[in-house]
C-alpha cells in the first residue's frame, strides 16, 4: 500500500483528525440509529405484507367515517409537528432560544394530539371487536399486525415526545447546546416518515368498500 | 462546512475507587477486558453444554455426574443443544471478537483516547452482561431450558409448554433474552461506527487502518443492519406467545393431539426474518478472526498484508453478499427452484472474496521470514479451518445436495468447522497477540504451543467425521440413533468423536490455566514484544488510562511496513515520520 508524504498528511477530510461528515458524532449515531430502527420497521411491514398476500380473507375493516377520516387528521397533526420542528432547529441554529423552545412545544402538541386521538381510535377498534387474536371480520392476524405495527409507532411517538420535552428544557436552562434540538429533531422526521408508510400500508389498503358493512 | 475537531482528546480523569474503576468503567479498554471476560465464562458453560451432548450421544443409556443419576431425557439433551448453540454464537462468537479485542484495540489503533460515546459503552456491555443472566436463568425456570435450538423455529417456539417442558417459560426467557442482546449490539454498532469515523488520528486514512480496524467497522456495520432484523422477529414470536397473535402459527395445527388456537400465520415467515439476521450474524462472527488473521500473519510474516486494498474490497463484498444469501439456510423449506437457484448463485458468488482472502494470506506468508510463534500458529490454523469448513459450503449452497445433506451432521461439521472453531481460533490468535498489551506479562509459549497442537487436531478429529456421518445420512439433534438399524454402525464413531471431544476440551483447561498463570508469573512484557508497527505497540504494556499520555498521536505511514530496504530496523511504526 502507497505511503503518502509527511506533508501530505491531512490533504482530505478522510485522512484523519477531523470527522469526515464536518457533523458531530452524536449527529452521526443518530443517523446510524435511524438506519437500524427503519430496518426494524422495515421488518415488521414485510411481515404484515407476507402475511396480508398469502391471506384469503383479509378483512377490509376501516370505515370512511371514523377511521380514515381520523387518521387522515392524525396524519396531518404529525406532518404539521414535522414543520414545526423544522421551525424550532432552524431557531436554534439561529439562537433564538425562545423562538425555538417555543416551536418545540408546539410539536410536542401535535405529537401528543397524535397519540390522544390514535388511542381514542384504538378504543373504538377494541370496542368493535378488534383483538391481537381474533376480530369479528376475518383473519385473526388483522388485529395482530395492527396492533404491533401501531403500538410500536405510538411508543416511538411517546419517547419522540418525552425527549422533546427533556431536551427543551434542558436547551433553555443551557444544559443542552442548539445541537441536541436538531438531533432530536432528526428522530422526530424518522418517526414521522415511518406513520408515512404504515398510515397507506395500514389504514389506505384496508378501507372498507362504501355502503358494505364490515 | 466546519469540521469538528472529533479527534481532539477527551477531557479524561482516569476515575479512582473499585466501582468506577473496574465495574462502572468507562474506559474502552476496560469495558474490552469485561466483553472478554464474558465471553470467556460463556465459552466454558457452552464447552460444558456440549461434553453433556458428547456423553449422551457416545452412551445412549450412560449416567453422568450433575444428572441425579438418572439416564439424560431426550428433551434435556434438546435443552443442551439449543443453550450451547445460542450462548457460543451469540455470547462468544458475537460477543469475544468485537465487544472485547475491537473495544480494547479500536481506539488505540485509529489513535484515539476512548470510543465515540464511552457512557453508551459501558451501557452495550451492561445490557449484553444482563441479556447474559436472563439467558442462564432460563435452566432455572419451570420446565428448564428451550428445547427449539438456537433458530427457534416456529410453530413449536410459538405455542408454549405444549410443544415440550423448556418450550414453555424457558423459551420466554430465551427470546427476552436474544431481544436485550439486541439492544446491546446495536448501540455498540453505532459506537463502534462513530468511533472508526470520526475519532481517528492525524493521518489515519481509512486506507491506513490495520486490518483489524476494517473488520470491525464492517462488522459493526452488518451488526446495525442485522439486529434490527432480529429485533422485530422476536418481538412478533414473544406476542404470539404472550398476547395469543398468529404470526408464525398456522391454522389446524394438532400438538400433542391438541388442536391449537392459532390460525392464519406462517412459520416460514419467521424462517425469513431470522435468516435475513442469521446469515449475516455468521459474518459477524468470522470477520473479525478474519482481521486479527491478516495483521498475525503479516506481524509474523515480517511482510505487508498482500493486496491490503483487495483484502478491504473482499470484505466489504462479504458483508454484502452476506445479506443476501439467506435463503439458503431455506432450501427445504419449499421455497420455487427458481427462487433457490438464485440463492444458490449468490452463495457460490461468496466464493470469490473469500478465495481473494485466502490467497492473499498465502500470499502474505509466500517468502516471508516467518517467526513461529504461538499467534502465529493459532492464525495459520485460522486458515486451515477456514479453507476446510468453507469448501463444504460450496457443497451445502447447492440445492440439489442441500435437500439430502440439510439437518444432517454434514452440515453440524461444516458450519462448526467455519463459523465455530475458526473464529475460536481467531480469538486464540487475538488472546495470544494481544495479552502482552492488555496484561502486561508474555504468555507461555510453551503451554501456548502444546495447547494450539491439541486443540488443532482435536477439532479435526471431532469434526471431519461428522461430515461422513452426514453423507451416510446421520439426522442432526436427536439424542440417540444407536436403535436405528442403518445408523447403528456409526455408534463407534460417535464415541469416537466423544472422546477426541473430551481430550480437546481437556486442553482448554490448559488455555484458561495459561492464561491466569501468565498474568500473575508471566515475565514482563515490553511495550513491543511482537516488533509490530500498528499504534498500540507504540505505548506502554498495558497502556495508561488515556491510552497515548496525553499526546496525540500522528499517523505518517501505512500499517504493514515491514522489511522495507533501506531501513535500519525490519519494521517502521506507523507514527514514525518520513526521512
Amino acid at each position: 500500500m502507497s505511503t503518502i508524504e509527511a506533508d501530505g498528511v491531512g490533504t482530505s477530510v478522510w485522512d484523519g483528525g477531523v470527522s469526515p461528515f464536518g457533523i458531530p458524532s452524536k449527529k452521526l449515531s443518530m443517523w446510524l440509529f435511524i438506519i437500524s430502527d427503519a430496518l426494524t420497521f422495515t421488518a415488521l411491514l414485510m411481515a404484515y405484507s407476507y402475511l396480508r398476500v398469502s391471506s384469503k380473507d383479509w378483512p377490509m375493516a376501516f370505515h370512511f367515517y371514523p377511521s380514515i377520516v381520523v387518521s387522515t387528521v392524525m396524519t396531518l397533526f404529525l406532518l404539521t409537528s414535522s414543520i414545526t420542528m423544522v421551525f424550532a432547529v432552524s431557531a436554534a441554529q439561529q439562537g433564538r432560544m425562545a423562538a425555538s423552545f417555543k416551536w418545540i412545544w408546539a410539536t410536542v402538541g401535535g405529537g401528543v394530539a397524535f397519540l390522544l386521538l390514535h388511542a381514542n381510535e384504538w378504543r373504538t377498534l377494541i370496542d368493535e371487536g378488534l383483538r391481537t387474536n381474533s376480530n369479528p371480520w376475518g383473519n385473526p392476524l388483522f388485529g395482530a399486525t395492527f396492533f404491533t405495527i401501531t403500538g410500536l409507532h405510538m411508543l416511538h411517538v411517546t419517547i419522540g415526545v418525552v425527549a422533546l420535552i427533556v431536551i427543551s428544557l434542558g436547551y433553555k436552562s443551557g444544559k443542552y447546546p442548539a445541537d441536541y434540538v436538531e438531533i432530536t429533531g432528526l428522530y422526530w422526521h424518522f418517526v414521522d416518515l415511518v406513520w408515512m408508510f404504515v398510515f397507506p400500508l395500514i389504514y389506505l389498503l384496508s378501507v372498507a368498500p362504501s355502503g358494505a358493512a364490515h | 462546512m466546519s469540521h469538528g475537531t472529533a479527534a481532539a482528546p477527551h477531557v479524561h480523569q482516569a476515575p479512582t475507587g473499585f466501582w468506577k474503576k473496574y465495574i462502572f468503567s468507562l474506559d474502552h479498554k476496560v469495558i474490552g477486558i469485561q466483553y472478554w471476560l464474558l465471553a470467556l465464562t460463556a465459552v466454558f458453560v457452552g464447552m460444558g453444554l456440549s461434553l453433556y451432548m458428547r456423553l449422551r450421544l457416545a452412551w445412549p443409556s450412560g449416567e453422568f455426574p450433575f444428572f441425579g443419576g438418572a439416564q439424560m431425557t431426550p428433551e434435556m439433551y434438546l435443552a443442551l443443544v439449543t443453550m450451547h448453540g445460542t450462548i457460543m454464537v451469540f455470547f462468544v462468537l458475537t460477543t469475544a471478537p468485537q465487544g472485547g479485542f475491537g473495544n480494547y484495540f479500536l481506539p488505540i489503533q485509529i489513535g484515539a483516547a476512548d470510543m465515540a460515546f464511552p457512557v453508551l459503552n459501558m451501557l452495550s456491555f451492561w445490557v449484553t452482561f444482563v441479556a447474559f443472566v436472563v439467558m442462564i436463568l432460563a435452566f432455572f425456570v419451570e420446565g428448564g431450558a428451550p428445547i427449539g435450538s438456537w433458530v427457534a423455529y416456529p410453530p413449536l417456539s410459538a405455542v408454549g409448554a405444549i410443544a415440550g417442558p423448556g418450550q414453555g417459560m424457558g423459551m420466554n426467557m430465551w427470546i427476552i433474552s436474544i431481544g436485550i442482546f439486541c439492544l446491546g449490539a446495536l448501540l455498540g454498532a453505532l459506537n463502534f461506527i462513530a468511533t472508526t469515523l470520526d475519532m481517528r488520528a492525524r493521518g489515519m486514512s481509512m486506507m491506513r487502518m490495520p486490518m483489524t480496524c476494517w473488520v470491525w467497522f464492517v462488522t459493526a456495520v452488518l451488526g446495525l443492519l442485522a439486529f434490527g432484523v432480529l429485533l422485530a422477529a422476536g418481538i412478533l414470536l414473544l406476542l404470539d406467545r404472550t398476547a395469543g397473535t398468529s404470526f408464525f402459527v398456522p391454522g389446524g395445527l394438532v400438538i400433542s393431539e391438541q388442536l391449537i388456537d392459532h390460525k392464519g400465520g406462517s412459520p416460514i415467515l419467521w424462517q425469513h426474518l431470522f435468516w435475513f439476521f442469521g446469515h449475516p450474524e455468521v459474518y459477524i462472527a468470522i470477520l473479525p478472526g478474519m482481521g486479527a488473521t491478516s495483521q498475525i500473519l503479516a506481524v509474523f510474516s515480517r511482510k505487508p498484508v498482500y493486496g491490503y486494498r483487495a483484502m478491504v474490497m473482499a470484505m466489504c463484498g462479504i458483508g454484502l453478499l452476506g445479506f443476501l444469501v439467506w435463503g439458503h439456510h431455506m432450501f427445504i423449506s419449499g421455497m420455487s427452484p427458481y427462487t433457490a437457484m438464485v440463492f444458490s448463485v449468490l452463495t457460490l458468488s461468496i466464493g470469490v472474496p473469500s478465495a481473494i482472502k485466502t490467497f492473499n494470506w498465502i500470499g502474505t506468508m509466500w517468502g516471508g521470514q516467518i517467526r513461529f510463534t504461538a499467534p502465529m500458529l493459532y492464525a495459520i490454523g485460522f486458515v486451515s479451518l477456514f479453507i476446510s469448513g468453507g469448501l463444504s459450503g460450496i457443497f451445502l449452497g447447492q440445492p440439489s445436495l442441500d435437500l439430502y445433506l440439510h439437518d444432517t451432521y454434514f452440515v453440524v461439521g461444516h458450519f462448526h468447522l467455519v463459523m465455530g472453531v475458526a473464529a475460536i481460533f481467531g480469538m486464540f490468535a487475538g488472546t495470544q497477540y494481544w495479552f502482552p498489551k492488555m496484561f502486561g506479562k508474555m504468555m507461555n509459549e510453551t503451554m501456548s504451543k502444546i495447547h494450539f497442537w491439541v486443540t488443532f487436531l482435536g477439532v479435526y478429529a471431532i469434526f471431519m467425521p461428522m461430515h461422513y456421518m452426514g453423507i451416510v445420512g446421520h439426522p442432526r439433534r436427536y439424542a440417540d440413533t444407536s436403535g436405528v438399524d442403518f445408523l447403528a454402525p456409526l455408534q463407534d464413531m460417535h464415541v469416537f468423536i466423544s472422546y477426541a471431544a473430551m481430550i480437546t476440551i481437556g486442553a482448554q483447561l490448559l488455555f484458561l490455566f495459561n492464561i491466569i498463570w501468565s498474568m500473575m508469573k508471566g515475565p514482563k512484557a515490553s511495550d513491543n514484544p511482537w516488533e509490530a508497527t500498528t499504534l498500540e505497540w507504540s505505548i506502554p504494556s498495558p497502556p495508561p488510562f488515556d491510552n497515548f499520555g496525553g499526546r496525540v498521536p500522528v499517523v505518517y505511514r501505512g500499517p504493514y511496513e515491514y522489511s522495507r530496504p533501506g531501513e535500519a530496523k525490519d519494521f517502521v511504526m506507523q507514527d514514525e515520520p518520513m526521512k
